[in-house]
């Protein structure tokens, strides 16, 4: 949502070792660098009491509130959710006398999908599916849809290599108008539904993501969104094993992303039992194929590596 | 208390020329209980006269509503976001106005500590959700919107979508000023969706007049429109039938 505000906004002046001080609760937080900026406010790393937190500020106060409301609901449910804890919030009045609303975070120090992938490889996508399908799940089932599900607001943290979301802005409750969403990711925007608050409204959006990892700077509708969608996973190599759930999730074919979960994590033991045969085959031939073994370790790594956390 | 907004949203993308001051109309409508939103929209390769951008964001200050400028790329999920914001600022309106009663004057919701402001505005949310909509589309079709009018069409059907995903009930029509002969044309009767709006815009007018505060005046007048609120009431009927009264 990139608009030329330039002239209605001020923007905020704030600079690396600025002290901000909350006017409510009292706290201080010494301003390290920007980390990014959304279509509310712009969040920066801070430093409190010799601990690295994330700061949002912004001068949109009545956004700034609806989204500490998520995050404070998100709080009370129960199970460990793939979100940012919330540590505080407050006001700014700067030197000038302009007042900003502003929230703490914990800091989560982490790389986009698409690095993590180029990184480490293709073999993590499954696993990447399958823990992003698993934070969905819990998310829906405490009543809430993620919105606006993209690249910019997802992270994956390492050691162990984990997915969780940084941006709440888009969380909607069940059955209500998503409150924030990207077009690209959007299925309102591609014709293929409505943007009531409902499971299948993110699992559109989850393909996007993946899509968007595989097409980095995205594509066109074209005439036909429906068939531009169904050619452009087919045209991603990685994505083959995964075309069938991928193009049903598009279509709004699941209900739930436990069904969709099912079918991912189905394809994922089919494919490690497939690895298992073929690596012993290729394990009396050794010789020939130290590659193939190493890859194939990997991914079953990986994967039982997944299923063992699920466990936990 | 469930209420009906009331919002005009101006396409435009320059400068009134012909009749009354538009911010003077704007204030009227809006004195009437109707909201002012405004989007300029902005040529690519024309740097605006800053007369035409001024009127823009005066329009929307005198009507009590949000105004943008955007390029035409951006112009779908603007049209989306105004009209969105323009819904929560006029609730916040009305709740700041119950504020002041119980907490004494110039008190808004910023001088509430975080926590209270926090359920202050879950009702703020509440309300924008479920309360009924009114948007009256007013589209200049002067000759250098020749160009723009695919994308409006496009960015109103989008509304549509946005605004019909909510529980509330919507009502939309569009008109497009300078009319042939009066001051608008109707384009589009009210109605709940604006997916079927598959009309072509009415001829370009030439000549070069834009009577905006005009346009702005006429446009206040149809909400009071029979076939405004008969479209309300063939859904209730429907509605009692369906639940069996």
């Amino acid at each position: 949502m990139k608009m030329n505000q330039t002239w209605k906004r001020q923007d905020i002046d704030i600079r690396p070792g600025m002290r901000i001080k909350g006017k409510w609760h009292d706290k201080h937080y010494i301003v390290k660098r920007k980390l990014g900026e959304g279509a509310v406010g712009t969040v920066y790393l801070c430093e409190s009491n010799g601990r690295p937190v994330a700061l949002k500020i912004s001068d949109q106060g009545a956004s700034m509130t609806v989204e500490v409301n998520v995050l404070q609901s998100l709080k009370k449910v129960q199970g460990n959710l793939l979100g940012p804890s919330l540590l505080d919030v407050d006001d700014w009045v700067s030197a000038s006398g302009a007042k900003y609303a502003f929230y703490v975070m914990e800091y989560l120090q982490g790389e986009s999908i698409t690095s993590f992938i180029k990184r480490h490889g293709d073999e993590w996508i499954g696993v990447l599916m399958l823990q992003l399908l698993d934070g969905l799940e819990q998310l829906h089932h405490s009543g809430w849809i993620f919105g606006d599900l993209k690249i910019d607001n997802l992270l994956v943290i390492t050691n162990p290599p984990s997915i969780r979301w940084v941006d709440v802005g888009g969380t909607t409750r069940k059955g209500r108008a998503i409150k924030e969403y990207t077009e690209f990711y959007d299925r309102g925007y591609w014709g293929m539904g409505t943007r009531r608050a409902e499971p299948s409204y993110d699992l559109f959006s989850f393909v996007m993501v993946f899509l968007h990892v595989y097409y980095p700077r995205r594509f066109d509708k074209g005439t036909d969104p429906e068939k531009t969608l169904v050619q452009k996973i087919n045209a991603v190599r990685v994505l083959t094993p995964y075309r069938e759930p991928l193009k049903r999730a598009i279509r709004g074919k699941y209900q739930s992303s436990v069904e969709m979960k099912q079918d991912i994590t189905d394809i994922l033991r089919k494919q490690q039992r497939q690895i298992r045969t073929r690596t012993s085959r290729k394990a009396k031939k050794a010789s020939h194929a130290p590659f193939l073994i190493e890859s194939g370790g990997i991914v079953m790594m990986a994967t039982l590596y997944y299923l063992f956390s699920l466990l936990l | 208390m469930k209420g009906t907004l009331k919002q005009i949203l101006l396409l435009t993308d320059g400068c009134s020329n012909k009749g009354e001051n538009p911010a003077q109309t704007a204030e009227l409508a809006y004195e009437q209980g109707i909201t002012v939103n405004v989007i300029g929209i902005l040529d690519d390769e024309h740097t605006e006269d800053a007369e035409g951008l001024q009127e823009v964001e005066d329009i929307a200050r005198a009507g009590g509503g949000v105004s943008q400028l955007v390029y035409k790329q951006t112009l779908v999920q603007t049209v989306q976001t105004v009209t969105k914001q323009a819904m929560t600022q006029t609730l916040q309106g009305f709740v700041n106005k119950e504020l002041q009663q119980i907490l004494g004057e110039k008190q808004t919701l910023e001088d509430l500590d975080p926590e209270k402001r926090g359920e202050i505005m879950e009702v703020v949310e509440d309300m924008g959700e479920t309360c009924d909509l009114e948007v009256l589309v007013l589209v200049d079709t002067s000759a250098s919107m020749y160009d723009k009018l695919l994308t409006v069409k496009e960015a109103l059907i989008d509304l549509s979508i946005s605004l019909n995903s909510r529980i509330g009930r919507n009502r939309f029509c569009i008109f497009s000023f300078p009319g042939k002969r009066k001051d608008i044309d109707r384009v589009f009767d009210w109605s709940p969706k604006l997916d079927s709006v598959s009309t072509v815009f009415p001829k370009l007018s030439s000549g070069g007049i834009t009577p905006t505060g005009p346009a702005i005046r006429e446009a206040m007048y149809q909400f009071g429109k029979k076939s405004l609120l008969r479209s309300f009431r063939d859904e209730d009927e429907s509605n009692v039938e369906e639940t069996g009264y």
